[in-house]
């Protein structure tokens, strides 16, 4: 068990070294997020509705913080697709270390990249007059609700890198798979305006039940009408998560032991 | 009494209908570099890959260094290196960095890493280079960083899996230098390779792979006299006199020579020598066929390989069963 803890805190320096090191990505995780504030918050958003009144860039705000905790799907699954297809990871199999080293090395260097990602939007967001309202104990709580989101989608993304393998592959379908998860969900629109099949299926959305958990805990604009899900987002935010979790964590695990096959 | 550091008993690995393996049998004896030489296909890696404790097979057993692959998977690992076909190593961390992350998982502690890692990168020659990101390394640098990490604790038992496939000479020669050091240190050394030159270099003994199974199995020296030991090679004058040199040829020696139009070369095995050699030159020139040149020499590896397998290392593998099964004591 040590040895687990151990052989895993040395995978997540190393994955940390990587974003030092290559901090390209990190920039481009980045850029995207705040090309959307600006496309969504001041082309489009002019004409935006909230519903119940209020600004659309505070209600777009925590879409965004969500959506970039989806798209750090992206990193994880090329990242493990890379290490797989260069034969490192043989080299990790063939050693003495903890097997679960590898997997919540990953997994940890990604929570700590979401944190630092998170930290520099919430101050984006701040300079284009977002804010929390209901106090810095809420805001915390609704951080730690992106932060595990995040988790669950670094498993669904270490479990596609395993299933697809070949890196090329997994970074061409990452962002057509991710994005109808933003676009049919209440990230951009609220599923109220929307034709009522598709605003349930948003609503249903999990990465929804975050973005409405957080907007209730941050005190933006935009809370959802009385659906079940709409009403129920706290709970959902930390349902849908660990179910995820509960559901990729042990298909990655054996994907990883079917490799010796 | 000879100690065997890698053993196989009857492994047999299935894909689907194919065999991968099948009961392939193998014993490394202790201090000596062993090849494995097959061609493309014929079963090395996976046999490496089991032994590695990377791959499950379905038949048979193998230890190295004395501890049992399947039920003892954590001690073998903690006993061997690999270095595969790719340069297993990270492409973003620096070499230094990667030697240490390696010696770190290897549960050096922070200090013997550091310390451990630098010694490598100097004999390595990689010490100037070693801040710079492995993916910026040439092919034959980051091969050697990458058997610097099969290094990290003095392994028992080295893997080698192609390990110069893609080197250019000079650092192929490099590679084979410290594999000599390293056996002389202690280490033992299982190659794979489909380079009769390396294997005739470097091993010790060697098992000839095909479909998946120990075609013959020798010293060098023993697989290449295999083949009827010493050869005759006649280089005639005229081009147009080399078929019926090689119909006057056939009968003295009792095999069919094989022809190079190009070089009016022929080349056939030829029994007892030089007894055989006068016999030769004495049965073309009552031909009156006019020859060039002839000489008499040691049979090559790959033509050991040619006759053990019925093709050549680089060619794809023929339908199983085109090779002829050689026993040797």
């Amino acid at each position: 068990m040590t040895t687990a803890v151990a052989d895993g805190w040395t995978m997540t320096r190393r994955n940390m070294i990587h974003v030092i090191r290559a901090p390209e990505e990190l920039i481009l995780y980045f850029t995207l997020p705040i090309m959307f504030v600006l496309v969504f918050g001041y082309v489009f958003g002019s004409g935006m509705q909230v519903p119940g009144g209020g600004s659309y860039r505070e209600f777009l705000l925590p879409g965004v913080f969500v959506m970039t905790m989806l798209y750090g799907l992206g990193a994880t699954a090329t990242g493990v697709a890379l290490d797989l297809s260069r034969g490192v990871v043989d080299r990790f199999r063939s050693m003495p270390m903890a097997r679960s080293a590898l997997m919540t090395g990953r997994s940890a260097a990604d929570l700590l990249r979401a944190l630092l990602e998170m930290s520099t939007l919430l101050a984006c967001g701040l300079l284009v007059g977002w804010q929390w309202r209901l106090g810095v104990g809420k805001a915390l709580l609704a951080v730690g609700l992106l932060l595990l989101l995040r988790v669950a989608i670094t498993w669904v993304g270490i479990y596609l890198a395993l299933l697809v393998r070949n890196p090329d592959t997994v970074g061409v379908i990452v962002f057509p798979a991710a994005f109808p998860f933003t676009a049919i969900s209440n990230v951009f629109v609220s599923p109220e305006l929307m034709p009522s099949f598709i605003g349930a299926i948003s609503e249903w959305n999990p990465l929804s039940a975050t973005v409405a958990a957080i907007r209730e805990l941050f005190g933006n604009p935009g809370l959802g009408g009385d659906s079940w899900p709409a009403e129920h987002a706290m709970l959902l935010a930390v349902l849908w998560p660990v179910l995820l979790i509960a559901t990729f964590a042990p298909l990655a695990v054996r994907r990883y032991r079917r490799l010796s096959r | 009494m000879t100690t065997f550091e890698v053993v196989a008993e009857g492994l047999g690995k299935r894909y689907g209908p194919t065999r991968a393996l099948d009961t392939f049998d193998l014993n490394v004896p202790a201090g000596t570099v062993y090849g494995l030489l097959g061609p493309n296909g014929a079963g090395k890696t996976t046999a490496v890959r089991i032994l590695a404790t990377l791959l499950r097979f379905d038949a048979g057993r193998a230890t190295v260094a004395g501890y049992d692959v399947l039920r003892q998977p954590d001690e073998v690992r903690a006993r061997i290196g690999l270095t595969g076909q790719y340069a297993a190593v990270d492409e973003i961390l620096s070499g230094r960095q990667n030697l240490e992350l390696f010696g770190r998982l290897f549960r050096l502690g922070r200090r013997e890493a550091r310390q451990r890692a630098g010694e490598l990168l100097e004999r390595f020659g990689l010490d100037e280079a070693a801040s710079r990101s492995a993916g910026e390394y040439s092919g034959g640098m980051r091969r050697r960083l990458d058997l610097a990490a099969s290094l990290i604790r003095t392994p028992r038992v080295l893997f080698l899996d192609e390990p110069t496939t893609g080197l250019d000479p000079r650092s192929r020669n490099q590679v084979w230098d410290l594999v000599r050091s390293l056996v002389a240190e202690g280490t033992t050394v299982l190659l794979t390779t489909q380079y009769l030159e390396e294997a005739d270099q470097l091993a010790n003994r060697i098992s000839v792979i095909d479909a998946g199974r120990v075609v013959a199995e020798g010293s060098p020296d023993e697989l290449k006299s295999m083949t009827g030991g010493d050869r005759v090679e006649v280089m005639v004058r005229d081009a147009a006199d080399l078929h019926q040199a090689a119909r006057v040829v056939e009968p003295i020696c009792g095999a069919e020579p094989e022809l190079d139009p190009e070089s009016r070369r022929l080349s056939v095995p030829v029994p007892d020598r030089v007894a055989g050699l006068v016999h030769v030159v004495r049965a073309l020139d009552d031909a009156g066929i006019a020859v060039e040149d002839v000489s008499l020499r040691r049979a090559t590896l790959d033509e050991a390989f040619l006759y053990l397998t019925g093709h050549r290392p680089d060619e794809a593998r023929e339908p199983v069963g085109a090779g002829r099964k050689v026993d040797v004591a």
